[in-house]
C-alpha cells in the first residue's frame, strides 16, 4: 500500500545503541529498535531480558546511560514521561493507568482537561471520545465509570486514549494478558485498524500463537542485549523459542506420570452470591486437577472460599474425610491449604520486604521459639529452598519486588513449600514468566503431585491446562459446566464449548 | 560477593535505616561549637583552682584573707576555701563575707597589727570590686598585694553535663509515645489521639489520688494503682481506636481525630477545668528521681521501653507481622497473619504509652491538667517521620524514632542556648522536619513514584478469575 515511498519516509522510529545499567546490573547493552509506520513489532525475550527497561527507557520513564532516540528522522531527546508523550509516544502498561472512580472521558481527558476559564467543557470532551471510539470501531459510553468497565473494555479506554494524544507509536505490554479469546480477536482487529492508519505498534507479549498472527516483524531481546530481528515470514514457533532461551527447547510441558490415590480435597455444594454457584468436586492425592473457564468465570472465588480468603454462604469443604470449618486463612494454613494467588505483587508478596521475610512469614511459628524468631533456623530453612528451587536472588536482603516473576513465583511456592502443605492451589502459576521459568515451575508441580499433595491449577491458557493436569473441571459463570476426565483425548475446543456455558456435550 | 561489597551493603542499609544519625551528630557538632564561652570555675573547683594557687607559692605564716559575698554561694566559696586552706597548713586565714566596706575593714586591721597582707583569694565575682581592682592605690602603703581568683576558661555550654541531661529528659513524654507511634504508623495508621490522652490519662490518675486513695497523703501502693488506672483508660481508648479502624474500616486519622476530642473532653469533664494539685510528695519520684547513678527515672524507663519495643521489632513473630500487615496487608492476611488483631495491639499499645506518658507529665509537675499534651500528637508524629518511619506504613525503625525526638530535642535545646526566639524556633523546626522527609524521599528516589501518584498516573486494579 505504501511500497512506493522510501524507506526514510516509512522509518518512524530508531532507537541506537540503548544502554542502561542499575547498581551493577547490565539492563540494556547496546539495543537497537526499528519500527516502521503501519507496522507491528513484537518484542520478545524472557522476563529480565531488558525489554520493560527498553520501554521504559521509551516512555520516558528511565534515562538511558548511552544511545539515541529519532523519531520520523528527527532526533528526539526523551527525558521524562510527557517529552515522551509530546514526541508521540504512548505507552499502554499491563497494569494500566486508569482512575477506576473516574469516567472513561475524564480519564481519556485527565491532564489535558477541554476547559475554559477553569471549568471542563464536557460535552466537547464527550463528543471527541465518542468520535475516538467510533475510530477504534467501538461501541463505549464515554461517561461510565472505569471501575465498572471489563478489563478488556479499559484496555480499549487506555489506546482512546493514546489516540487522543495523537500518538505515533504505541507500546502495548502484555495487551492480552488478561482477555478471553473473543477479545483478543478485538484487540487484534483494533491493533490492524490502527496500524492501517499508519500507527507503529510495539507488542509485548509472551503468547507465541498471538505474534504470528499480528506481528510484522519480531525483535528478541536476552539478558540485555539484542539478539535479532527477523521478518515474521522468516521464523517459526520453535525458531523465536530458540532465541529466546537460548538453548533448544525439547517441551512445552515436563512428562507426566499420574498416581492418584485416596481424595484428599472434597468440595460440597459452595456458593457465594452469584460470583460461585453450587460448585462441587474432588481432588486426589498426587492429582493435578484443572480448573478453567473464561474470565470471571468464579474460578479465583471458588479458590480463595477454600482458602479462606472470603466467606462462603454455604457449603462443606473435606479434608482427608474430616469436615472442614475454615473462616480464614489462618485456619486453611493450619489445615495445610495454600493458595498461590494470581496476583503475586498485590496479595502475594510484601514487595518492599526482603525474599527471607518474605519467605519466612506463613511460617514464623516454626522459626520461632516464646515468640522470638529464631533467625539461624530462618536463614538455614529459607537457603534450603534457594538452592533447591533455584531461585535468583543476589543475597537474603534482597526486597521481593526486584526479582523477576518467575523468581517471585518461585518465591512464593517456597513460602508454602515450607509449610508442607497438603492442598495447593495455583492461581494463573506462569502468567506473566518467561518460558524457562515456566517450565520449571510445571516440573515443580508434577513433583508436588509425586508426593501425594492433591494439587489445584487455575489457569486460562488452554495449552497448559491440557498440558499438565489430570483432570479438567470447566466453570461458567460461578458454575461447573463440565468435567473432562480424559485428558489426552481432550481438545481446547471442547473446553471451550463447556467455558462459554453450552452444554451441548 | 566479596567482602568489600558486604561490608558495603551493610553500610548502605544501616545508612537507609539510621540515616539521620548523621544529622544528628552534625547538629550536636553545630550546637557545640556555636554555645562556646568563657566561663569561670564555680563551687568546688573555684575553691580547689584558688586553694592550689594560694599554697603553692606561699609560706605559712603569710596572711591570707579569703573574699565571699554574701549570698549562699559566697558564704560556702569562703568557709570551704578558709577550712581547705588551714588544713594546707596557712596559719593566718583571714574571712570576709560581705560588701567591699568589710574586706576594706579587715585590711586595715591587718594593717594596724602591723603584718602585712600577702594575698586575697576571692572569686571571679569579687575580684571585679573596685576597691580589689585598685587595692595598690587605695591601700599603696601595704605594698603589692596578690590578688588570687579562679582562671577562666572557654567551654560549650550545650556539652555541660547539666545541658546534656537536658536534652535527654526534656522531651521524654514524647519518647515514649513515640514508640507507640512508631507501631501504628508502621501498619500504616495514624494516631492523633495521643495528645489528648496525656491530659487524659494525668487527670484520670490525679482524680483518683485526690478521690479515693487520700491526696496528699495518699500511699506509694494506692497512688501506683491510680496510675495504672489512668494508663489502662488510655488503653481502652486504644482499644477503641483499633476496633474502629479494623471492624468498621473507618480510616484511622478519623478515628483518631474523634478521639483526639472526645479524650480532651473528659480531661477537662474530669478537673471540672480545673487542675489537681492535691498529690503526695512521694509521687514526683518516677517523674524528679535520679536513683541509678544519678540518671532521671524518666530516662532509665525511656531506654528500658525503646530496647524492649527494639527487641520486639527486630526479633518477635509479632514484630515481623506487624511490618507485614504495614507492608501489604492483604497479601499478609493471605499468608495467614491475624491482620486485624495486629492492628489492634498497636492502637492499644500507642494508647497504654501514651497514658504512661501522662502520668509521668503528671509525676514531673506533681499535677493533673487538662491542657497537658496540647499539641503534642503532631510533635510526636514529626519525631517518628523524622526518624525514617514512612507514613505509608511497613517501613522504619524503633530507634530511628529516638533519633527523631533527639533532633527535635537538640534543636530546641540549641535555639534556646543561642537565644533563639521562640516564634522563630516554630519556624526552624517545621522546616527541619520537612527537610528531613524531603531527604529520606530524595535517598529513596521514591519521589518520582510519589509524584506519579500525586498527579494521577494511578494503575486501576483488576481482579479476574
Amino acid at each position: 500500500m505504501v511500497s512506493q515511498e522510501s524507506n526514510e519516509t516509512r522509518r518512524l522510529l530508531e532507537m541506537r545503541g540503548i544502554d542502561k545499567s542499575f547498581a551493577g546490573v547490565h539492563a540494556l547493552d547496546d539495543v537497537d529498535l526499528d519500527l516502521e509506520k503501519g507496522q507491528v513489532l513484537a518484542l520478545l525475550g524472557e522476563n529480565g531480558a531488558g525489554k520493560s527497561t527498553l520501554i521504559k527507557v521509551l516512555g520516558g520513564a528511565h534515562l538511558a546511560d548511552a544511545g539515541s532516540i529519532s523519531i520520523e528522522g528527527q532526533p528526539a531527546r526523551i527525558t521524562d514521561p510527557h517529552a515522551s508523550q509530546t514526541a508521540g509516544i504512548s505507552i499502554i502498561y499491563q497494569e494500566f493507568n486508569l482512575i477506576p472512580a473516574l469516567t472513561v472521558r475524564e480519564n481519556i481527558f485527565l491532564g489535558r482537561e477541554n476547559a475554559k476559564f477553569g471549568f471542563v467543557r464536557k460535552s466537547d470532551e464527550y463528543e471527541h471520545s465518542r468520535r475516538l471510539f467510533q475510530r477504534i470501531g467501538l461501541d463505549m459510553d464515554p461517561n461510565a465509570r472505569c471501575e465498572e468497565l471489563t478489563v478488556a473494555q479499559q484496555q480499549t479506554v487506555e489506546i482512546a486514549k493514546a489516540l487522543s494524544v495523537k500518538a505515533r507509536i504505541i507500546v502495548m505490554d502484555e495487551p492480552s494478558a488478561a482477555l478471553t479469546g473473543k477479545e483478543v480477536e478485538k484487540l487484534f482487529e483494533i491493533v490492524r485498524d490502527l496500524k492501517s492508519q499508519g500507527i507503529g505498534i510495539i507488542y509485548i507479549s509472551h503468547r507465541l500463537e498471538e505474534i504470528f498472527e499480528i506481528a510484522d516483524r519480531v525483535m528478541v531481546l536476552r539478558d540485555g542485549k539484542h539478539v535479532a530481528t527477523r521478518d515474521i515470514g522468516d521464523i517459526d514457533h520453535d525458531g523465536l523459542v530458540e532465541m529466546m532461551v537460548g538453548r533448544k527447547l525439547e517441551n512445552e510441558f515436563p512428562a507426566r506420570t499420574p498416581a492418584p490415590g485416596e481424595v484428599r480435597l472434597k468440595v460440597k455444594g459452595l456458593n457465594r452470591g452469584k460470583s460461585v454457584r453450587d460448585v462441587s468436586f474432588s481432588v486426589r492425592a498426587g492429582e493435578i486437577v484443572a480448573l478453567t473457564g473464561l474470565v470471571g468465570a468464579g474460578r479465583t472465588e471458588t479458590a480463595r472460599l477454600i482458602f479462606g480468603a472470603d466467606q462462603a454462604d454455604c457449603g462443606a469443604i473435606d479434608l482427608d474425610g474430616r469436615r472442614m470449618h475454615i473462616n480464614n486463612p489462618r485456619h486453611a494454613i493450619a489445615n495445610r491449604i495454600c493458595l498461590l494467588t494470581e496476583d503475586r505483587k498485590a496479595q502475594g508478596l510484601v514487595l518492599t520486604h526482603s525474599v527471607r521475610e518474605n519467605f519466612a512469614l506463613p511460617n514464623l511459628s516454626r522459626f520461632s521459639r516464646l515468640g522470638f524468631v529464631e533467625r539461624s533456623v530462618e536463614k538455614a530453612r529459607f537457603r534450603r529452598f534457594v538452592d533447591s528451587m533455584r531461585i535468583k536472588i543476589p543475597d537474603d536482603e534482597t526486597p521481593a519486588e526486584n526479582l523477576s516473576g518467575g523468581n517471585q513465583q518461585k518465591l512464593v511456592l517456597a513460602k508454602w513449600l515450607e509449610n508442607d502443605c497438603d492442598v495447593i492451589i495455583f492461581d494463573e502459576p506462569t502468567r506473566g514468566i518467561d518460558v524457562g521459568a515456566k517450565y520449571e515451575i510445571y516440573v515443580l508441580m508434577n513433583e508436588l503431585a509425586a508426593h501425594g499433595k492433591a494439587v489445584i491449577m487455575i489457569s486460562s491458557e488452554l495449552p497448559e491446562v491440557l498440558g499438565m493436569s489430570d483432570r479438567i473441571i470447566v466453570m461458567h459463570e460461578g458454575a461447573v459446566t463440565g468435567e473432562i476426565t480424559e485428558v489426552s483425548g481432550a481438545t481446547q475446543e471442547q473446553i471451550m464449548h463447556l467455558a462459554i456455558g453450552s452444554k451441548t456435550q | 560477593m566479596t567482602e568489600l561489597s558486604a561490608t558495603r551493603n551493610l553500610t548502605r542499609r544501616f545508612l537507609s535505616d539510621y540515616g539521620m544519625i548523621v544529622g544528628l551528630l552534625a547538629l550536636c557538632v553545630y550546637f557545640s561549637f556555636a554555645t562556646i564561652s568563657t566561663e569561670y570555675p564555680e563551687g568546688d573547683r573555684a575553691v580547689r583552682q584558688v586553694v592550689d594557687k594560694v599554697l603553692a607559692d606561699r609560706r605559712s605564716d603569710e596572711i591570707v584573707i579569703v573574699v565571699g559575698r554574701d549570698d549562699a554561694g559566697g558564704k560556702v566559696f569562703v568557709a570551704e576555701t578558709v577550712k581547705a586552706l588551714r588544713a594546707g597548713g596557712m596559719i593566718e586565714v583571714e574571712q570576709v563575707v560581705g560588701a567591699p566596706a568589710d574586706l576594706k575593714a579587715v585590711i586595715a586591721g591587718v594593717q594596724e597589727s602591723g603584718k602585712k597582707v600577702s594575698a586575697i583569694a576571692t572569686t571571679r565575682w569579687v575580684s571585679q570590686w573596685v576597691l580589689i581592682e585598685k587595692l595598690d592605690e587605695k591601700f599603696a602603703e601595704i605594698g603589692h598585694v596578690d590578688v588570687v581568683v579562679p582562671e577562666s576558661f572557654t567551654q560549650s555550654k550545650f556539652l555541660q553535663m547539666r545541658n546534656i541531661r537536658n536534652v535527654a529528659t526534656s522531651n521524654v513524654v514524647i519518647a515514649i509515645i513515640a514508640i507507640g507511634m512508631t507501631l501504628v504508623i508502621i501498619t500504616g495508621g495514624i494516631d492523633l489521639s495521643v495528645g489528648s490522652l496525656i491530659a487524659m490519662s494525668a487527670m484520670t490518675a490525679a482524680y483518683c489520688v485526690v478521690e479515693f486513695a487520700g491526696a496528699r497523703s495518699a500511699g506509694v501502693g494506692a497512688f501506683v494503682i491510680c496510675m495504672f488506672v489512668g494508663i489502662f483508660a488510655c488503653a481502652l481508648v486504644g482499644l477503641l481506636n483499633g476496633l474502629m479502624v479494623t471492624r468498621f474500616a473507618i480510616p484511622p486519622f478519623v478515628v483518631t481525630l474523634a478521639m483526639m476530642l472526645v479524650a480532651r473532653g473528659v480531661a477537662f469533664i474530669i478537673g471540672q477545668g480545673e487542675s489537681k494539685y492535691q498529690l503526695p510528695n512521694s509521687i514526683v519520684w518516677l517523674g524528679q528521681g535520679d536513683d541509678l547513678f544519678g540518671i532521671p527515672n524518666t530516662l532509665v524507663l525511656m531506654v528500658l521501653l525503646y530496647a524492649a519495643a527494639h527487641v520486639m521489632m527486630s526479633r518477635t513473630v509479632l514484630g515481623r507481622y506487624i511490618y507485614a500487615v504495614g507492608g501489604n496487608a492483604e497479601a499478609a492476611r493471605l499468608s495467614g497473619v491475624p491482620v486485624k488483631r495486629v492492628i489492634m495491639f498497636c492502637y492499644v499499645m500507642c494508647g497504654a504509652l501514651a497514658g504512661l506518658g501522662g502520668v509521668i507529665r503528671m509525676s514531673i509537675l506533681k499535677s493533673g491538667s487538662p491542657k497537658y499534651g496540647e499539641m503534642a500528637e503532631l510533635y510526636i508524629i514529626a519525631a517518628v517521620v523524622v526518624g525514617g518511619t514512612s507514613l505509608s506504613g511497613g517501613k522504619g525503625k524503633i530507634f530511628g524514632t529516638l533519633i527523631g525526638v533527639l533532633i527535635i530535642s537538640v534543636i530546641q535545646n540549641g535555639m534556646n542556648l543561642t537565644n533563639v526566639e521562640s516564634y522563630t524556633q516554630k519556624v526552624v523546626l517545621g522546616l527541619v522536619i520537612l527537610g528531613a522527609v524531603l531527604l529520606d524521599s530524595l535517598r529513596g528516589g521514591r519521589n518520582l513514584k510519589g509524584l506519579a501518584r500525586l498527579i494521577g498516573l494511578k494503575a486501576s486494579q483488576s481482579r479476574t478469575s
